[in-house]
């Protein structure tokens, strides 16, 4: 056991996972997190909590941890890399070992010019994959990138993380950019949103050929559409994104007040075909700013009650 | 040829920095801002009209050679009282140019250009930051195009989540670095380079603030 966490040991366990997502507030008001935990909890296996997403400033990603934590729900801590150097990486990821953060995932972060600070200077120095490495050499080494060792049984005992992105181009690569973050360590991967289902398992079955997925736990990610809107505006205007026509039109063909019924619709859809693709260890659902609706999907979806281990 | 890459401030902050210096010696140079348009004859003579039409007195004017070399303050002494008398001189070259006077005159300098980049000139007119200087080339492993230089987030392992058909997710005028050192790998049959994990960059590569002595030969050249 590499951290001891409920996502690991399920995974360990071979049973089809469901992580879900929470982004704290842009305030210091720890009550927006544990409302959200009352709708996460015993609905999914373990929650993302995001870190300055879109490069807006909002709680730590930390702190949202900690108090969904203390609402009985299983933190996984983002942390980006646009906002710290590797000194302030390591001593957060041995802090955040500390407090009782079991899962983290590790990523590049948006850019700032996204974000409520666009004048801000980056930091970026490290990148994801050596984040990943960072991580890992610091649980399985104990050892900091510089070299230093901390005494054993007191290395940071943390399940890996990171996201990828079938779907960005250039598609061809994005398999390797897999094996690399493999490679550097990592025992999960959660996906871009996928609506693209073919492309989506192209994607894996190329990882599958590779041996890939035996190597790594593959969570697909998946946001439902709340409307028509919604899913022009991630088709056209969200980088890496691939909303096909076919979603369109499936909500085009309801009425409006019908559309984010029929958006939970799809996504029970895409549920179903994820289930059946080889590699695919469970689903990350990202319902953004839309939790309330989490217990309503995981019961529709028939993955009542959660498995314990 | 590389250039140093300037734009001028704005009115604002020019009339800030001049705010209670009225007698003003202004500065161009015939190199890198004459080319660019933000510090050659014709800038400094507009420069010299606006100021002139908001009550500040031009105690003279020049277009140096080339504003960064040591000769500068030599061929400014030419211009001894119209110097002498201003109160402070208003440079419209890059910062290189407006340190070595500031340097030589001991004189109040107000930079009127922000410094941008270091840019080569890739076509006509276009200038493009192609190198940082950061002191760890990785050059060699990305087909000769460079991320730390040409990625947003200076990434050094390959693309991140945000192309977009072939550019970059902040800017879909500017081509992704990855997409294009992707490309120049497959071209050159060496896309295994992009398989290869990169450690973190020694930023200790790159002395802050530069410094570099030229060996001194046992003979004394």
């Amino acid at each position: 056991m590499k951290s001891g966490s409920n996502l690991e040991k399920l995974l360990n366990a071979g049973e089809f996972v469901i992580t879900g997502e929470c982004g704290p507030p842009r305030s210091a008001d720890a009550s927006v997190v544990r409302e959200k935990a009352k709708y996460l909890k015993g609905y999914v296996d373990s929650v993302n909590v995001t870190d300055n997403q879109t490069s807006v400033v909002r709680m730590s990603s930390l702190a949202g941890s900690l108090i969904l934590q203390e609402e009985g729900v299983e933190a996984n801590m983002q942390m980006v890399c646009r906002d710290r150097n590797r000194i302030a990486i390591q001593s957060d990821v041995l802090g955040a070992t500390a407090l009782g953060i079991r899962n983290m995932l590790c990523l590049s972060g948006d850019h700032q010019k996204f974000g409520d600070h666009p004048e801000a200077k980056n930091v970026f120095d490290l990148d994801s994959i050596q984040l990943i490495q960072t991580v890992k050499m610091m649980r399985d080494e104990g050892k900091l990138i510089s070299g230093q060792e901390m005494a054993e049984g007191t290395e940071p005992r943390l399940f890996i993380g990171a996201a990828v992105n079938p779907f960005a181009d250039p598609f061809e690569y994005r398999v390797y950019r897999l094996a690399k973050k493999i490679a550097a360590g990592v025992d999960f991967v959660q996906t871009q949103c996928i609506y693209n289902m073919d492309k989506f398992k192209e994607y894996m079955k190329q990882a599958h050929d590779m041996g890939l997925t035996e190597k790594v736990h593959v969570l697909a990610g998946i946001t439902p559409m709340k409307s028509l809107g919604m899913a022009r505006y991630m088709q056209k205007s969200v980088p890496g994104m691939d909303v096909p026509d076919e979603i369109i039109n499936r909500l085009k063909g309801v009425e409006k007040g019908g559309q984010s019924k029929e958006g939970i619709n799809i996504l029970l859809d895409q549920i179903q075909i994820l289930k059946e693709i080889p590699g695919v260890a469970g689903v990350h659902l990202m319902a953004i700013e839309w939790e309330e609706r989490v217990p309503e999907i995981v019961e529709a979806a028939g993955l009542l009650p959660r498995p314990t281990v | 040829m590389i250039r140093s890459i300037t734009k001028q401030k704005s009115e604002e902050e020019i009339d800030r920095l001049l705010d209670g210096l009225n007698r003003i010696f202004i500065v161009g140079c015939g190199t890198c801002v004459t080319l660019t348009q933000t510090g050659g004859e014709a800038q400094v003579e507009s420069m010299k009209e606006a100021l002139s039409n908001k009550g500040k007195l031009i105690t003279g004017q020049t277009v140096v050679p080339v504003a960064c070399d040591n000769l500068t303050g030599e061929i400014l002494e030419d211009f001894g009282s119209q110097i002498e008398q201003a109160d402070a001189m208003l440079i419209m070259t890059c910062a290189y140019g407006v340190q070595t006077m500031a340097n030589q005159l001991k004189k109040m300098v107000v930079p009127a250009l922000d410094t941008l980049f270091i840019g080569k000139e890739t076509s006509l007119g276009q200038f493009n930051e192609t190198c940082t200087q950061c002191g760890t080339c990785v050059l060699g492993e990305t087909g000769g195009i460079c991320p730390v230089t040409s990625c947003h987030k200076g990434l050094v392992n390959g693309p991140c989540g945000g192309t977009n058909n072939g550019k970059c997710e902040i800017d879909d005028a500017k081509d992704c670095a990855w997409t294009m050192i992707y490309n120049r790998l497959k071209d050159l049959g060496r896309l295994e380079a992009m398989r290869k994990y990169q450690q973190p960059r020694n930023h200790q590569g790159e002395p802050s603030p530069g410094k570099f002595n030229v060996p001194v030969m046992e003979n004394g050249l």
